[in-house]
């Protein structure tokens, strides 16, 4: 049911771990749907010096966790923002229906690290909060 | 070459050598309709009226009282359905449990629709029903009770006979989804008091396709069928010859010397219940720690999710199950881990494990040497860990 790309960024998950002194971290989901992410950056003249994830959930949830903080290293905040759910399907090579909504956390896990990032500034984040923690709003059964 | 370890034994089995070696003379060679009057025909006749046989004997009923179906789902089906029906001018009331079957849980619900009540009794923390409750459930409009003998998730055993003696007492139908059980557990509908029963040949090394129901003489439910006279007018279609020969073989190799096949499933199992929390922390066993399934184990981990653990042991060789959302196809996870009082996140962390005759102890010393690597694996990539692992530190 998984591209191969997904296996592999979840058997070899690429950035896993928390940064000690970073400057951004993000956390959505909850534990009750089964997925958790949380992002830890590194941000020094807004650019991502250092990204690192944690991620409690399904395959697709590690490997989207895995490839979306792949895609924003080294990136500019702006550019970062600009990460969609689509683009980490696509690099994944897609994947099934029902794991749309954790490709969707990935990318609402990047914004809510830069959204904390702004507040550390005390500056109003340019980023919106969308995922509402609960995974039935991406994630539609029955 | 890498390790290939099946421990999903309750989600199906290989088909036994001998099994196929019977079923092979009714594909080509015995192939005529069983309804027709000629040799080949009187032969194919003649191999399902023994498989009818083998089947009534391994449940202690009489031939008379097997109806091959085309799978367990559908004895499940007809059964309920089937009585629904015909007692109708009885009543409208279904009794059965919150963690049955889809089977069963789903076909109750589409009486619902047409307008029959169903009482789900809750189950205690181990999957079993209360007794009290089931009693006091009962009522003048009662036709059915409806209990699995064993639980698929969890392997919880219900007491059978016991409710066998109640429905009696009260003059109630008892159905028991027995697809669990047989072959794993000993069954004698005579002497439980079951009524009604479903089977389902490829849970203990028979062919996909088939099943039976038990119906006792004079309960007959209504028809579920039409067309010809096959299954004594009741299930209508040409028999599915090899496979239902396929039913009866297997049935009998898994009846027979149950104690001791049974006594080797539980070493197995009890040394994962007894070696997994010694290895790995933060883990509870779900389902009965005495009176569970001889093969099934069914733990939870805290801080990781079932599909992930599935998938990192199927990298490693090995075929489980879990109970998981992302495995489920909804968004709750399994509705038995609920129901035992799960929290919905300790829910999402399980695992089944369940052991059959082609395992043996190699698997479980493989398994005891992966499983804790990957669980700390897991844990190490989860957020929920890391507060935990802070603390231990």
């Amino acid at each position: 049911m998984y591209s191969e790309k997904v296996m592999d960024h979840f058997a070899n998950p690429r950035n896993v771990g928390e940064i000690e002194d970073a400057n951004a971290v993000g956390e959505v989901g909850n534990a009750k749907c089964g997925d958790i992410m949380k992002i830890y950056m590194k941000i020094e003249d807004n650019i991502i010096k250092e990204v690192k994830f944690k991620t409690f959930g399904c395959g697709a949830a590690v490997a989207t966790s895995s490839m979306a903080t792949e895609m924003v290293k080294g990136k500019t905040i702006d550019d970062a923002l600009k990460l969609t759910n689509k683009a980490v399907m696509e690099a994944l090579d897609g994947l099934p229906p029902a794991k749309v909504h954790c490709s969707v956390l990935a990318e609402e896990a990047i914004n809510a690290a830069i959204y904390d990032y702004y507040k550390r500034l005390g500056i109003e984040p340019p980023v919106e909060i969308k995922c509402s923690g609960c995974c039935s709003d991406c994630h539609k059964h029955d | 070459m890498a390790k290939s370890i099946y421990l999903d034994n309750s989600a199906t089995t290989p088909l036994k050598k001998e099994v196929l070696d019977a079923m092979m003379p009714y594909l080509c060679e015995h192939y005529g309709n069983p309804s027709s009057i000629y040799k080949i025909g009187r032969e194919a006749k003649a191999a399902v009226e023994t498989a009818r046989e083998k089947v009534a004997k391994a449940i202690n009923a009489d031939p008379k009282e097997i109806f091959f179906t085309g799978c367990g789902t559908e004895a499940d089906n007809w059964a309920i359905k089937g009585i629904a029906l015909a007692k109708e001018k009885k009543g409208k009331h279904i009794i059965t449990s919150k963690i049955e079957h889809h089977a069963v849980l789903h076909t109750l619900e589409s009486l619902e629709k047409q307008g029959y009540e169903v009482t789900y009794l809750e189950v205690d923390e181990y999957g079993k029903i209360s007794l009290d409750d089931l009693r006091a459930s009962i009522r003048p409009d009662t036709i059915l009770i409806t209990i699995m003998t064993a639980n698929n998730e969890v392997g919880t055993i219900e007491p059978i006979a016991e409710i066998g003696a109640i429905a009696k007492e009260y003059g109630v139908l008892f159905h028991t989804d027995a697809v669990q059980a047989i072959g794993s557990i000993n069954i004698d509908v005579k002497e439980m008091n079951i009524d009604l029963l479903s089977l389902s040949a490829h849970k203990f090394g028979g062919p996909k396709g088939v099943g039976a129901m038990f119906a006792r003489r004079n309960v007959l439910p209504a028809v579920f069928m039409h067309g010809g006279a096959q299954e004594r007018a009741r299930r209508a279609g040409t028999e599915n010859v090899s496979s239902i020969v396929g039913l009866g073989k297997a049935i009998e190799l898994a009846t027979n010397n149950l104690e001791e096949k049974s006594a080797k499933l539980c070493a197995m199992r009890d040394r994962l219940i007894k070696e997994i929390p010694e290895k790995i922390p933060f883990v509870k066993l779900n389902g009965h720690p005495i009176d569970r399934l001889p093969g099934n184990v069914n733990f939870s981990f805290n801080f990781i999710e079932g599909e992930a653990l599935l998938l990192m042991l199927d990298l490693n060789g090995i075929a489980a199950s879990s109970g998981s959302a992302c495995t489920s196809g909804s968004l709750d996870p399994s509705h038995v881990l609920l129901a035992l009082g799960l929290p919905h996140e300790i829910a999402h962390g399980s695992l089944r494990l369940s052991i059959g005759e082609i395992n043996t102890s190699d698997d479980i010393d493989y398994v005891l040497e992966v499983l804790p690597n990957i669980v700390q694996r897991l844990r190490d990539m989860s957020p929920l860990y890391e507060k935990v692992s802070k603390e231990l530190k």
